[in-house]
């Protein structure tokens, strides 16, 4: 989906890098970078995702770097709390935007959960927001540290949630089952999964990637959905602010 | 007893560590080995780092033997620790103000994560590029 993206934009001083936070390795992340066949999209699918169904299909292997994060360490280091989720980083290696949903919104709260359908009002605000994202990262790259999508270090500052010690240990718990899940002891893995989950329910990657060990497709079942019902009025994908104050 | 620690991203197997509940006495050339940290009269020290043994409480952190305990410093420095006992594993996370502070210095933290043909990539491979770092996942 970003190829496109990158292509247009990776000659001038720009690049992509994606990392899946698959805890189940290359083997579960190949499928989606390089695809045996060119993937088969349902329109629906589009209209969840907000990209567009031809970006979506692209066969071709991204030629940035895709890399497969097992153990969710990006996760941990950037305060990714979902996905998609992104951070910039400029040429000196400073994070000018923190974390961030990547284009996505809770328009997927209104689709019909047997056929996958979106009020097509939902969808077209889905494709927007991810548009408004996408020309925000060209900015970026037309004009550097002009941009008005760069923040300043004092709002950048105020955009990350400090970590609590309870997320620290959220954190030791699902590195430890991880661990152990890797050494081939994937159900002694489960308590410590099940711990992370409780201490910090808020880091949906946790929460959906050992639903996903647990048994596949159940990231995105009745127990997901339940979660993201409980969520009532609260966001599932944090609205972004595009423009920074300059303050 | 065996015991496999992960600290700080290293993962070290130790022949014989002492596990007792929420302990883990450790020799302190296991403690350096595993850690980095070495036992000297200011404390535990890293490079030009050290941090002294809270007072009064010496028999917390060092026995008779010379024998450490490395899960009471981690919690003395705000460290989340968990072990699975079945498994002789001891895992030792970041503090929270750690990472709160790595995070508030706006420094891209750096990583080094394998790609679909198991290549090896570092975030300081592409520094003087701006990086649009991503997060996705198969599920």
């Amino acid at each position: 989906m970003w190829q496109g993206i990158y292509d247009e934009l990776k000659d001038r001083n720009f690049t992509l890098i994606s990392v899946a936070f698959d805890t189940g390795g290359a083997e579960a992340a190949r499928p989606f970078i390089r695809p045996a066949e060119p993937i088969e999209i349902a329109p629906p699918i589009s209209d969840i995702m907000g990209w567009e169904l031809a970006d979506i299909q692209r066969a071709a292997a991204p030629a940035y770097p895709c890399l497969i994060d097992e153990q969710h360490i990006v996760a941990e280091l950037y305060n990714m709390t979902n996905v998609p989720m992104a951070v910039w980083i400029d040429e000196n290696g400073r994070v000018v935007r923190p974390a961030e949903a990547a284009g996505a919104s809770d328009g997927f709260r209104s689709m019909d959960r047997a056929t996958w359908a979106m009020p097509q009002d939902v969808a077209a605000n889905g494709k927007a927001n991810r548009h408004r994202y996408v020309e925000a990262i060209r900015d970026w790259v037309a004009k550097g540290d002009k941009s008005e999508y760069v923040l300043s270090p004092a709002e950048a500052r105020s955009r990350i949630a400090a970590p609590s010690e309870t997320d620290a240990l959220a954190t030791a718990n699902f590195r430890l089952g991880e661990y152990i899940r890797r050494i081939g002891h994937g159900a002694d893995a489960v308590p410590y999964f099940t711990e992370a989950r409780r201490l910090n329910p808020q880091r949906w990657h946790y929460f959906r990637q050992t639903l996903e060990l647990e048994e596949t497709g159940k990231a995105s079942g009745p127990d997901f959905f339940a979660a993201v019902d409980a969520l009532g009025a609260r966001p599932y994908y944090p609205p972004v602010t595009l423009k920074g104050t300059g303050k | 007893m065996p015991a496999t620690i992960e600290y700080a991203g290293k993962v070290s197997r130790v022949e014989s560590a002492a596990a007792q509940g929420e302990n883990l006495w450790l020799s302190l050339d296991d403690l350096t080995r595993t850690t980095g940290w070495e036992f000297k009269p200011e404390g535990l020290c890293e490079g030009d780092r050290c941090v002294p043994i809270p007072p009064g409480r010496h028999a917390e952190f060092l026995r008779a033997d010379k024998s450490f305990n490395l899960a009471a410093f981690a919690r003395h420095l705000g460290q989340p620790v968990v072990h699975d006992d079945r498994h002789g594993v001891w895992f030792f996370g970041d503090s929270a103000a750690s990472r709160r502070d790595g995070l508030l210095s706006l420094e891209a933290p750096g990583f080094t994560l394998p790609d679909l043909d198991g290549k090896m990539h570092s975030l300081a491979d592409y520094r003087g590029r701006k990086v649009l770092l991503l997060s996705w996942a198969s599920w």
